[in-house]
């Protein structure tokens, strides 16, 4: 695990985040998440609160957002459970950060269904921008991981930032998304081909050709 | 013959409509669900074990036999549980995403009507953390249900309280695995359980649990509105019905297509997909289920039936039905190595022989994909893939093994070779 990334210097850390708490927004949140489990089963919101914790994080440092320690805590003491067993779930799951990232974590795939498509290509527009797997770029706009499978393999190579996904990339596509995100600006998510909807063939669907233009029912003609 | 659109189920697959339940319900979903539930308990399951249809997640369990196993009268201590496993993180499969983005008020309906008829209390719709538009769409769409009165106490007018709730995952591919899921869904690292006791017996909070995929779930309340013979007309003995394919990788137009079971491979590609890049001379091998299977060169998967058994007998499966398609261009050896990285990545490391083997094979894998080996080590590394499969806890062992074990029995010349030309370029270079 040498190339593990360093947790952040806890008493920095702490000093930094030791008084995180909830804003009124996300403590209606996490209040209505808590409520989708039984009674006595509240640690299972444990997922989804670390999520909303990550993303208020995020709000704050203008960043994807990421989980120090004394949030963690903060979370497990809501749930009334051990900070290690919240802190096993973060370290688990591949979408908890541990450590801080950039404005955009640029998550490309690598799996087989988006190499044999040219992912390549797409790692190579970001390493073109200067990103560096694993790290943040000294800006602190990018922050470039090569993930695996995002299942959306019928529209690959396909690269995720943020919340949004952006798929049929290549270098220039890639390059294009990237430029129009460092200029502040926000790029069409989804396809980048131009007239392909979502995962129908490219130039048109092959069946259900009357869903394009209207929504038809199907029933009368059963 | 080939399926026509009026008797494809997933009609809105493509999202060229809305979403929302009232265009949902104009294409015929929520239509009278509380006939379809009036019929009883027993009488869905009968029907849904006649129309033949088999889980769609991989595994191919039949559906209704599936519900049956589910205690008769829940004890009110010990509710029972439908968790519907949406953590599609399959190489190669993309199904489940366009079901919940773009139709899914089909599987919020079938969640009510699956979860009535093996008596639960609630489901859970376990959705991959990566999909995040996906799961603002499934939130979105479920409290529409409940705003409309189709869950909730009494839903949709049934007499039957229900509830659906949303959980998203956070990136692993493990958790696809069902007891791996319901650790997960209590809290936990999604390490999978011990069987016995089976999710049937002991799963959620260590209630009677059934866990189905998201397609199989979508497909029921179609079945019942049309029956089970309409259903079983499609596909051949033991692999009924219709089915969502995914096919990625070197075909001109890749997609995802409902088409029925068992339609032969090239039917399915030229139909939909274009054909094979640079036509069909230059088809390598498939990959027909998602990651897990073992390949299957050209010749042999060009008139293979895509179903169950077809797929069986030339030594792969159906899986998830996701083909990923290799033209000769492809570093085949590089192709199944970054499935090896894709396991030693996703390995939740409960198990010794899967926690470390998988890193291991895929060390090797690299070393062969370049020749820097010996010829014996071939025959080690599948060893070591005989040694790793079915010694693991779930099944992530053996679907790390398999495509290593398709790659040496169909591609063990090219190994040679490779570990030849290195061997001869070392040579020289002394």
């Amino acid at each position: 695990m040498a190339d593990a990334p360093q947790i952040p210097d806890e008493a920095e850390t702490r000093a930094r985040w030791g008084a995180f708490a909830w804003t009124a927004e996300n403590a209606a949140k996490a209040k209505a998440v808590i409520a989708r489990y039984p009674a006595g089963r509240q640690r299972s919101a444990v997922m989804p609160l670390l999520d909303l914790a990550q993303r208020q994080v995020g709000a704050e440092t203008q960043t994807q957002g990421w989980l120090p320690v004394p949030v963690i805590e903060y979370v497990a003491a809501q749930l009334d459970m051990p900070f290690m067993r919240a802190y096993e779930v973060a370290s688990f799951y591949t979408m908890y950060n541990l450590v801080p990232v950039g404005r955009y974590h640029v998550q490309v795939c690598g799996t087989t269904p988006c190499l044999l498509r040219g992912s390549d290509d797409v790692m190579a527009a970001c390493k073109n921008r200067g990103m560096t797997k694993g790290k943040t770029t000294p800006d602190g706009l990018f922050t470039l991981t090569e993930v695996e499978c995002m299942g959306t393999c019928t529209n690959a190579p396909m690269v995720q930032i943020n919340d949004d996904n952006y798929e049929d990339l290549d270098f220039d596509r890639m390059a294009a998304i990237l430029d129009a995100l460092a200029a502040g600006e926000t790029p069409k998510a989804g396809t980048q081909i131009a007239g392909r909807h979502t995962s129908e063939p490219e130039g048109g669907p092959t069946t259900l050709k009357e869903m394009v233009k209207s929504n038809h029912d199907y029933r009368k003609e059963w | 013959m080939s399926l026509q659109d009026k008797d494809r189920i997933f009609t809105n697959i493509y999202g060229f409509q809305p979403w929302n339940l009232k265009s949902a319900q104009m294409r015929g979903d929520w239509d009278k669900t509380k006939d379809l539930m009036k019929r009883g308990q027993d009488a869905i399951i009968e029907e849904i074990k006649a129309s033949g249809l088999r889980g769609r997640g991989g595994a191919g369990f039949p559906t209704g036999l599936k519900w049956s196993f589910m205690p008769k009268e829940p004890r009110a201590d010990r509710p029972s549980f439908l968790v519907i496993n949406a953590d599609e993180s399959e190489p190669g499969s993309c199904k489940d995403r366009e079901i919940i983005r773009h139709d899914p008020h089909k599987l919020i309906e079938g969640a009510l009507i699956a979860g009535f008829a093996m008596r639960a209390r609630a489901a859970y719709i376990y959705i991959r953390g990566e999909f995040i538009r996906e799961a603002e769409t499934l939130f979105a769409a479920v409290q529409e249900a409940y705003d409309a009165g189709l869950l909730g106490k009494n839903a949709a007018k049934s007499g039957y309280d229900f509830d659906v709730f949303v959980h998203r995952g956070a990136g692993a591919y493990i958790c696809g695995e069902e007891t791996a899921m319901i650790e997960s869904l209590e809290g936990k690292k999604g390490q999978p359980r011990l069987k016995p006791p089976f999710p049937a017996g002991a799963g959620l909070y260590g209630c009677p649990t059934t866990v189905n995929n998201v397609e199989s779930i979508a497909v029921v309340p179609t079945i019942l509105r049309r029956g089970a013979p309409w259903f079983s007309s499609f596909g051949r003995e033991n692999n009924k019905g219709t089915k969502l394919f995914q096919i990625s990788g070197h075909v001109n137009t890749p997609c995802v297509v409902e088409e029925e079971m068992s339609i032969p491979f090239r039917e399915l590609i030229d139909k939909h997909c274009g054909g094979i890049r640079g036509g069909w001379d230059n088809l390598l091998a498939v990959i027909p289920g998602g990651s897990s299977v073992p390949l299957v060169p050209a010749a042999e998967i060009m008139d293979a039936p895509m179903d169950f058994d077809g797929l069986k007998a030339v030594g792969s499966g159906l899986g998830t039905a996701a083909a990923i398609v290799m033209d000769k261009s492809t570093d085949v050896v590089q192709a199944i190595s970054r499935i090896s990285y894709f396991y030693k990545h996703e390995s939740c490391g409960q198990c010794t022989p899967c926690r470390e083997g998988t890193g291991w094979m895929w060390r090797v894998m690299e070393r062969l994909r370049i020749g820097d080996a010996d010829i014996s080590e071939i025959d080690t590394l599948y060893d070591v893939t005989k040694q790793v499969e079915g010694h693991t806890i779930c099944a992530l062992g053996d679907a790390a093994a398999w495509p290593i074990q398709g790659l040496i029995k169909h591609f063990r010349p090219e190994l040679e070779r490779r570990i030849r030309d290195n061997g001869g370029v070392l040579e020289a270079a002394e």
